[in-house]
């Protein structure tokens, strides 16, 4: 039935890693919209929550030669095949979805029991487990976002693409009585943070969103595509060793010839 | 003290020696049942996994029990479906073993899961494609059989088979032990195949994913007919240790031999068809996804291509030629090696197909992981087996397990 009403959407992402800078403003935007939980001491990054994570890659050579990209890694809201995800096809409790409107993949903390294998299915280490109840400093919950629930402990949590952001959105545009958002009226958090501007949201498969044009530039890659994962987050970088960074590849093999769903 | 309890014409150790062995297993199930309270009250912080790391070692305990106690629902295939009637001896003994393994791995994970009040939701809010879906109903089924199947063996127990009631309530169930055997089979092909299936489905790590038939990949298969295979060397191994344990001989020879003999066939064909499904991953899977066999073992002290050859050559072909042969498995020390390599080799197997999968890495700019389990997750992988001591200890006094233990160990009369 939705489908009178709404056109099937694919909202996803170009990130221009010519542009990014690793300045971290987009992990910390969605940390603070999206209620993600911290400790005191954030040492050990493998029980770190970061929704949106930056990787730092090189070339690989030495100075001067050595180069260096940052790489921001929200999930990659994979369609797989006919919306069979990694993650989704596995949670034996129906606790994450493939939303066929909208293409995000979400996941439901109160349906979560906490068995992880969604996170073993995800190539992207995308995932994260609240191996703690979150605990924020002392006035801090004054500040948490109303539109987003802290999640407990013992259960998966990850980037939702801001999807309270679309309900909102929608909720407004139907109090106008339009069914259809405007581009710029549903928004990521990073994508508005980031101050290079490297972050383009939008829907992949409307003509008239800046990403369905973007995501054609001869630098556009996505990771780990022949795995046919098929991520919602595609890559722009100029520089070869980037491009093939982002799956892998035989030596004789060439980067931007992977054949994968679309 | 206990004498009355004791089935007629055995011998068992004075009650005392059974209290002390008891006491002494009884300490380490209370250490792991510490542990485990803590996991279930203060979370699975207790545990070192992380967001790397999701599958740890319960997994793989999980896993390796499940195989290892394979050689129940094998051991009433062939007793009661197949006509090997001379597996009646051994078949109390399998079922024990069984129900020991699958009640230590449902236990496991009401202890893995972050939220174990939430643990019927796999039940209530089941997502029908999910291999773990499939796993938690046919393992609990399973689980089912397995209690319907001891509950004969303790009514056999020398005082509650006075009760008419009981008597013939035993009598009855070993009549239609058949429907039960075969109820097992059945849900153990699927709850096997669907833990091989757990790692087989993962596309997005070329490390674990199998093609396969139609929606199983071939894990699927692998794990059911390695369970079967190796799952009654665990049997042996077992009535061996207790053989040693109680100086007495508990099983005949041609019992062990016939078991032994088809389990060596299980695993030769087991290990031919696994080495095919290897070598077809590592040229057509694995390539196709960019990488090339040595990806996934050579940067890494742990994880080298040692670990495939004790797999498939020491835990797989050796025991396999073991015990195809009539002097491997007439000859004690043989044999032995046999079912103790056959048992490490479908645990390191397991093992692969959980924590090497979480190792390696996926992204070609992250590196491999690796982890160490905290005591709390020792302690609970522990815990099982000192249940599992504490419950063959109690069967094995008062209950009839070895039917042909009387007839091998007569006792004199002074």
């Amino acid at each position: 039935m939705t489908q009178e009403y709404r056109k099937e959407k694919k909202y996803g992402m170009v990130i221009d890693l010519d542009r990014c800078t690793g300045c971290g403003a987009c992990m910390v935007a969605c940390m603070a919209e999206n209620n993600v939980p911290f400790r005191d001491n954030e040492t050990d990054k493998l029980k770190s929550i970061t929704w949106m994570r930056i990787y730092q890659l090189t070339n690989g050579k030495s100075y001067p030669n050595e180069e260096i990209c940052y790489l921001p890694r929200p999930c990659m809201h994979c369609e797989g095949h006919n919306g069979h995800s990694p993650c989704v096809t596995v949670c034996p409790a129906v606790a994450t979805d493939y939303d066929r409107e909208t293409g995000i993949v979400s996941q439901i903390p109160t349906r979560c029991f906490g068995c992880r294998y969604c996170m073993a299915a995800c190539p992207y280490h995308a995932r994260y487990f609240n191996w703690w109840d979150p605990v924020w400093p002392e006035g801090m919950e004054k500040s948490l976002s109303p539109n987003v629930s802290p999640r407990m402990r013992g259960v998966v949590e990850k980037c939702s693409f801001c999807f309270h952001r679309y309900q909102l959105a929608y909720e407004k545009a139907a109090s106008e009585d339009r069914r259809e958002l405007r581009e710029n009226e549903y928004q990521t958090s990073c994508t508005q943070a980031c101050p290079a501007g490297a972050i383009t949201f939008g829907d992949l498969i409307n003509k008239n969103h800046a990403v369905y044009k973007i995501k054609k530039d001869p630098r556009a890659f996505r990771l780990l595509e022949r795995l046919k994962t098929n991520p919602k987050i595609y890559y722009l970088s100029s520089r070869e060793w980037v491009r093939r960074a982002g799956d892998n590849y035989h030596p004789e093999e060439e980067t931007g010839k992977i054949k994968s769903h679309q | 003290m206990d004498s009355a309890f004791i089935p007629e014409g055995v011998k068992r150790c004075p009650f005392p020696q059974f209290l002390a062995g008891l006491g002494l297993a009884g300490v380490v199930l209370a250490w792991g049942i510490f542990a485990m309270l803590l996991c279930w009250l203060k979370g699975l912080n207790q545990t070192n996994m992380n967001d790397s790391y999701g599958f740890a070692l319960w997994i793989w305990a999980d896993l390796a029990v499940i195989a290892l106690g394979g050689g129940a629902f094998f051991s009433g295939f062939l007793k009661y479906i197949v006509g090997k009637d001379e597996l009646k001896n051994i078949i109390n003994f399998a079922v024990l073993i069984g129900f020991i393994c699958y009640s230590s791995a449902l236990l496991i994970l009401a202890i893995d899961i972050g939220q174990p009040l939430r643990g019927w939701f796999i039940f209530w809010h089941a997502n029908v494609h999910s291999m773990l879906t499939e796993v938690a109903f046919c393992l609990s089924c399973y689980f089912g059989v397995l209690t319907i199947e001891y509950i004969p063996l303790i009514l056999e127990n020398r005082q509650i088979d006075k009760i008419p009631f009981f008597h013939n309530l035993s009598h009855n169930m070993h009549e239609v032990m058949a429907v039960f055997a075969a109820t097992g089979a059945f849900l153990s092909f699927f709850h096997q195949g669907s833990l091989g299936g757990i790692a087989g489905v993962l596309f997005g790590r070329p490390f674990a994913y199998r093609e396969g038939l139609l929606v199983w990949p071939w894990t699927f298969f692998l794990f059911t007919w390695s369970a079967a295979a190796y799952g009654p060397c665990f049997t042996i191994f077992l009535i061996k240790l207790l053989e040693k344990i109680t100086g007495k001989k508990l099983v005949k020879d041609n019992v062990i031999d016939l078991l032994a003999k088809i389990s060596g066939w299980m695993i030769f064909t087991y290990i031919f068809a696994k080495i095919i499904d290897t070598w077809y991953w590592a040229v057509v899977t694995v390539q196709s996804k960019g990488q090339t066999l040595m990806d996934f073992y050579d940067d890494n002290m742990f994880y080298g291509l040692w670990i495939l050859v004790a797999e498939i050559v020491v835990g797989g072909i050796f025991p396999a030629l073991i015990l195809l042969t009539k002097k491997g498995r007439n000859s004690a020390s043989l044999l032995w090696a046999a079912v103790i390599l056959a048992c490490l080799g479908v645990c390191i197997n397991r093992w692969v197909m959980v924590l090497q999968v979480m190792a390696i890495p996926v992204l070609p700019f992250e590196d491999w992981a690796l982890y160490y389990p905290s005591w709390q997750e020792i302690a609970t992988t522990i815990l099982p087996v000192a249940y599992g001591v504490i419950l063959v200890m109690i069967s094995y006094r008062y209950l009839p397990i070895f039917p042909q233990e009387k007839e091998l160990n007569p006792i004199e009369s002074h």
